[in-house]
Formats: C-alpha cells, sequence, structure tokens
C-alpha cells in the first residue's frame, strides 16, 4: 500500500494551513473523503435521485437499488446479515436504539449492564438514561494506569451471572488501546447465554478487518464519517432475530407494514427501524467508502497503521517531556495517539500545533472518565489513517518542539 | 494574526505565575464549580463578600493557559469592587471577548491583554470561564443573602 499515491485520492489533503501543508492527524475525529466517494454521492444526485422504496418508476427504482446495494455491500464488509444492517444518523444514534428498543425493555432490577471506562460519551450516556428508568444496575470495568482493561474485575463481575448487557469499545478513542473483544464476548456468554453483547466499532472498523462472528458480537455500532464515508450515517448492526424482537425507535414512514387511526403494525428489519425518508446519498457515499477500503484490503491498512505507530511512538517519547498514554505495543494498540507535554495544557499545544500546519485533537475526546482514569482533564491526541506516511511524524514531532519552545520563552 | 496576539507576554505572566490562586479562602460565602464543556477545562472559584464588595477571591483549576491566565488577571481587576460594579466589568470583559466594543478599559487592567483571544473564537470560552464563574458566584450570594434578609 503506497500511502503516497493514496493521498492523490483526497482533495483536503492538499491543502495548506497558515501558509503550510496541512499534516492531518484528526482521522480518529473524522477521516478525510476520497474523490470515490464525493463522486459516488454527485452521481446519485445527478442520475439516480429519488425516494427509496416509494416509487414504481425508474429513478425510484435505481435509487432503491444503490441504497440496498450498499446495504449489501457494508454487510459483507463487517461479516453481518444485511437483514442486521439498520442505518442511523451515527454511531450514537445506534447506541440509543438498543438503549431505548432492548435495554429500556429487557433489563431490569436485579440485572447488570457491564460497561467500562473506556468508552467513549455515546457508549455511556445512552445506557445511564436507560438506566434511570429500567432501574438494571449499571457497572464499569476499571481502565489500569496503563490504558488497559482490569481484566482480573471484568471477570469478577461476569462471575455474578447478572450481566444482561455488555457494551465494550473494540479500540479506544483516546488511547488506542484494542480490547479483546471476542475473549470477553466469550466469557460474558459462557456465564450467562442471554446477555446481549454490544460492541463500539466506531474506532476499530474504518482500522481493523471486523468480522461480527469472530468479535462474537450481538450488535456492533459504527459510524461513517470516520472510514471515508460522509457524515450523517451510522450503522448498527446486528443478529437480525434480536432486532426483530425488539420494539420500533423512531415511528412514521416506512417502519410500518399497516397503519390504522387506532394503531400500527410494523414493517420487517432492518426497516423497522428506519423510520422516515433515509439518508440515501450518505448510505450511497458510505458504500463507495467500503469499495474503497476492500480495494485497498483491511489488513494491509492495519499493517501500514502500524508501521506508523512502530515509528511514532518512539519519536514522541523520544523528546523530553512528553509522555504517551495508552499501550507502547503497536500489535495492541490503533493509531489514536495520545499524549501529554510535562507543564503544557493541550488546549495551548493544539492551538501552536495548529499554527505549523498539523491539526490534533485536544479535550477529552468525549471520554471523560477515562481521561480522568489517566489522571488528567484533557489530552493531547494525534490520530493517523491509510493516508498518513512516515514522513508526516517528523513534521508531528517538530511542531511538538516548536510548542514546548513557545511556553518555554 | 499572530501567536503573540493570542499569548500576549502579560498572559503568559499570568500564566506562569498566577495572582489569586488557591484552593482555600478563608471566610469564604460562596464557592462555584465551572467547567468548560468542550475542552474540559475545570475551575472552582471562591468569593468573600463584605459590605457589598469583593473583599477577596480564590480561584482553582486545571485548564488552558488562556482560561488560567484570565482568571487571574480577573482577580486582580474585581477584587475590591461592589458586586454590581464587578458584574458590569465582566459585561465589559464579554463584549471585548465578542469584538462588540471596549468600555472600561483601564478598570480591566491586565485583562485587556485577552483583547486578542477574541481572533480565536474556539479560545474565546476560556477566556470567559473566570468571569461566568464570577458572575455566577456572585447571583449565588445573592440567593444566599436573599434568603437570609427574610429570615431576618
Amino acid at each position: 500500500m503506497d500511502a503516497t499515491m493514496i493521498r492523490k485520492d483526497f482533495p483536503t489533503l492538499e491543502r495548506h494551513v497558515h501558509g503550510r501543508p496541512l499534516v492531518y492527524l484528526d482521522s480518529a475525529a473524522t477521516s478525510q473523503k476520497p474523490r470515490a466517494v464525493l463522486e459516488a454521492m454527485q452521481r446519485y444526485y445527478e442520475d439516480a435521485n429519488a425516494n427509496v422504496h416509494r416509487g414504481v418508476h425508474a429513478l425510484a427504482e435505481e435509487a432503491t437499488e444503490l441504497y440496498e446495494g450498499a446495504r449489501a455491500r457494508i454487510a459483507r464488509f463487517v461479516g453481518a446479515d444485511p437483514r442486521g444492517i439498520v442505518f442511523t444518523k451515527n454511531a450514537t444514534e445506534a447506541f440509543n436504539i438498543l438503549a431505548y428498543s432492548y435495554a429500556r425493555h429487557r433489563l431490569g432490577p436485579g440485572d447488570v449492564l457491564l460497561a467500562t471506562e473506556m468508552e467513549h460519551h455515546a457508549n455511556l450516556v445512552p445506557w445511564q438514561l436507560a438506566q434511570a428508568e429500567a432501574g438494571f444496575d449499571l457497572r464499569y470495568v476499571p481502565v489500569t494506569p496503563g490504558g488497559e482493561l482490569d481484566l482480573e474485575a471484568f471477570e469478577a463481575e461476569v462471575a455474578t451471572g447478572r450481566v444482561a448487557l455488555f457494551a465494550v469499545t473494540a479500540m479506544s478513542n483516546v488511547v488506542g488501546t484494542i480490547n479483546p473483544v471476542a475473549d470477553l464476548a466469550a466469557a460474558v456468554k459462557a456465564a450467562n447465554r442471554d446477555a446481549l453483547v454490544v460492541v463500539d466499532g466506531a474506532q476499530s472498523v474504518p482500522h481493523l478487518p471486523t468480522d461480527l462472528v469472530a468479535l462474537g458480537a450481538d450488535m456492533l455500532c459504527f459510524s461513517g464519517h470516520k472510514m471515508l464515508g460522509p457524515t450523517g450515517v451510522g450503522v448498527l448492526a446486528g443478529d437480525p432475530e434480536i432486532l426483530e424482537a425488539m420494539p420500533p425507535f423512531l415511528g412514521g414512514g416506512e417502519m410500518i407494514a399497516n397503519v390504522t387511526l387506532e394503531g400500527a403494525t410494523f414493517n420487517e428489519v432492518p426497516y423497522k427501524f428506519e423510520a422516515g425518508t433515509p439518508p440515501v446519498a450518505e448510505v450511497v457515499g458510505l458504500g463507495a467508502a467500503v469499495d474503497y477500503l476492500e480495494r485497498l484490503g483491511m489488513a494491509e491498512v492495519r499493517a501500514h497503521e502500524v508501521a506508523l505507530l512502530e515509528a511514532v511512538l518512539p519519536a514522541l517519547e523520544g523528546i523530553d517531556g512528553v509522555s504517551v498514554h495508552g499501550p507502547t505495543d503497536p500489535a495492541r494498540r490503533g493509531a489514536a495517539v495520545s499524549f501529554a507535554i510535562e507543564g503544557l495544557h493541550p488546549h495551548d499545544i493544539g492551538t501552536i500545533m495548529d499554527r505549523e500546519g498539523v491539526a490534533v485533537r485536544a479535550g477529552h475526546h468525549c471520554a471523560k472518565p477515562l481521561v480522568r482514569k489517566l489522571g488528567s482533564v484533557a489530552t493531547t491526541r494525534a490520530s493517523f489513517y491509510l493516508y498518513n506516511t512516515l514522513e508526516e511524524i517528523p513534521a508531528l514531532v517538530d511542531a511538538v518542539e516548536t510548542t514546548k519552545r513557545f511556553f518555554d520563552r | 494574526m499572530s501567536m503573540d496576539d493570542l499569548y500576549h507576554e502579560i498572559i503568559l505572566d499570568h500564566y506562569k505565575s498566577p495572582r489569586h490562586r488557591a484552593s482555600e479562602l478563608e471566610g469564604a460565602q460562596v464557592s462555584v464549580h465551572h467547567s468548560n464543556p468542550l475542552c474540559g477545562d475545570e475551575l472552582d472559584l471562591r468569593l468573600r463578600v463584605a459590605d457589598g464588595a469583593i473583599e477577596d477571591l480564590a480561584f482553582d483549576g486545571d485548564g488552558c493557559s488562556i482560561s488560567m491566565a484570565s482568571a487571574s488577571a480577573m482577580g486582580q481587576a474585581v477584587v475590591g469592587r461592589e458586586l454590581g460594579d464587578a458584574e458590569d466589568l465582566a459585561e465589559a470583559f464579554r463584549l471585548m471577548m465578542h469584538g462588540e466594543g471596549h468600555k472600561r478599559e483601564d478598570d480591566l487592567a491586565d485583562g485587556i491583554a485577552f483583547e486578542g483571544v477574541a481572533k480565536f473564537p474556539v479560545r474565546v470560552k476560556c477566556a470567559l470561564l473566570g468571569w461566568m464563574a464570577l458572575l455566577d458566584a456572585i447571583e449565588s450570594y445573592r440567593g444566599g443573602d436573599g434568603r437570609g434578609s427574610r429570615d431576618d
């Protein structure tokens, strides 16, 4: 895989900011988009724009084919049944469907919903809202100072046999940790056959080969915009039988089988969870993104990022006063690299680095409990993707050095 | 628009040697906690009020140079002022940060060094954090004071 060639597919990467070539290291927040995705969306609007599943005319049929074709390819990309692919507006909405239509109905007093301290707010707050209504216990697997799950504490929680839903991220958006999801899922199921395993794939699906069955996940939530696709579309991928047994989330058009003034019966999955006109162009764009990733090969994408990590981790650690959060072994982590510069606040670091053309994220990354656990209120995060090159790492190091000098004066 | 507009010498001085920064304040009647949900900055502010004026204040927190330095400069500018006067000064600072005018420049003292922050929209909230906490603290104080009066 040649990242230098790949970069030519991404118009934004040709940009300069503050007079310098852009070094985009914020892909964990959102990725840049290749022309293939932008063109697929443009083509859809120019050639086939129509509402889906509703018309008998040619354009309506073509739009439906494009929409459902993308669903099939996205399903294959994560090893899911197309009937179990629900399009949402983002990963957050996918979690909210599960909190509202599963946790609120299926869990109650005496049940434990086990999450972890590593989670993004999207995989925390919906459960908290459901807990307030359903009265189950919400418990968390602690995170070690090294940014990994405390597996002993996990085993103790699971051993109670009360865990009815386990929610875990496959890859931390802050410290990059890759969790042993398949092992964790197996342990949860061994203690309680009926437990639901919900996996946050927002960071893992864009960066790692993903297979729902191999993960042991009943449900996988991810977003389109972090994997080369557009904003406005996310995915809830899961077991269609479990989805079928869940009550609807949003009501409206498309999700019904029949409606009278007295009530309604509901469409089959996945349509039951896709009320209203869906984000057709965005789904078409996400389909093109998946095609792009498959052409490169996810194993190749991962190998490229491991090579970047092997260079960037020692480069950052080698700077006086800089420490990297999370696992040090590239094999155990993804390419979201949070670091600290002694005595400096991430907000200040991010501002100075931006002036050097290096785009990083500063803040709590929507994972306040985790960042607290790391002993901080914020981190600076450089996150890499398939279009980043080894040549960009010296630019990152220079920007960090410049930042240190600026505040040392 | 340069880095020196944002990180004025006076700001860096307040950041490195903060004034009125302490985790306690003897005789404080009111304590408020503010945070910036965007970046996670946290700030505690304690006030001691006597005869309707701010006799002393103390801030503490974990935040960027802009938020901490601004709270430090704010302390210098408002200690000794009557509550209503301090509120008016907070409004003058807010207007300056939104590029909507220059009022009471002399009274803002070192606070005027934050003028350049207005050119960096994502950092305006940082500069305002201490001042927003001050307004909240004054309101809390008045609330408590009001109830006290009714008891009398």
